[in-house]
């Protein structure tokens, strides 16, 4: 197993989906290959920054919503209403 | 707090202060969601009212088994990936110069090196969350769709597939090498050394 191969089926050992033959040659690639390890460790945070971004429910949002749009929402509303 | 159950009420009565408090209440965060998917502002605005429009049509159709803001974030979603779909197709740029470079024998043309210890409490930095979404922003559209639908939306794979209309295999594939790519494109900015 090379650092390529490493990189092409690290999503699949992650989520535990390699037959184990495989996972055996990732855990022994991994072993002996330490930039492999930094970089599974930098793919694996990848992931949690993007999740990371939507997870803030408390996070502040910035009140941005142009007035102009506002009035446009509200008066396409009272023209469909009425 | 807003009360959800009254605002509910209201908006059903055809209130028109129900209508104005709902989209001044859950417009910013309405309008976020939108601007991660949409590359530009004023089409993230088209989508924010796009999608206010259609929630209000379909708000005898809310049966209340969700949240409201539950609800309406789905809408935008919807309104977006709809956006990016009718939008004149420029042909896309390709992920592989984006993708990790390896040699013949399969090493790293760039050897990895650690991130810094904690890049993930950075997040609490706007700054960090400016890098994360501008490098997201980097990536190719069907590739950064997917990502944003799976790793951002917390969508599982099938259903990402069915929203984009591509196999689940595929929609697999994308996600992989789009997180390949935003790993290259954070990696300057996230190494320990930087």
């Amino acid at each position: 197993m090379t650092c390529q191969d490493l990189a092409d089926f690290l999503m699949d050992y992650i989520e535990g989906a390699l037959p184990q033959t495989q996972r055996d040659e990732f855990d022994s690639h991994l072993g002996a290959c330490p930039p492999c390890i930094e970089y599974m460790k930098s793919y694996e945070e990848t992931i949690r920054m993007g999740k990371t971004l939507c997870d803030q429910p408390d996070a502040p949002i910035p009140d941005d919503v142009p007035e102009k749009l506002i009035r446009a929402i509200l008066s396409a509303r009272a023209k469909s209403a009425s | 707090m807003l009360d959800e159950t009254m605002l509910l009420t209201d908006l059903r009565a055809g209130k028109d202060a129900a209508f104005e408090e709902l989209v001044r209440s859950y417009g910013p965060r309405l309008l976020s969601v939108a601007r991660r998917f949409m590359k530009n502002d004023e089409d993230a605005q088209d989508v924010l009212q796009d999608s206010f429009i259609s929630a209000f049509r379909s708000l005898g159709r809310f049966e209340g088994q969700s949240k409201l803001s539950t609800w309406l974030h789905r809408i935008v979603v919807n309104a977006s990936l709809m956006k990016i779909r009718s939008q004149k197709r420029r042909p896309e740029t390709s992920i592989e110069e984006l993708l990790p470079q390896f040699l013949e024998d399969g090493h790293h043309v760039d050897m990895p090196s650690p991130w810094k210890s904690n890049p993930h409490e950075e997040l609490e930095s706007s700054e960090t969350r400016t890098l994360v979404q501008e490098s997201i922003g980097k990536l190719p559209e069907s590739y950064r769709t997917v990502l944003l639908l799976r790793d951002i939306e917390g969508l599982d794979t099938e259903e990402t597939a069915k929203m984009l209309g591509i196999s689940s295999n595929a929609a697999k594939i994308r996600l992989h090498r789009a997180r390949l790519a935003l790993r290259e494109v954070l990696d300057p900015h996230m190494r320990g050394d930087a």
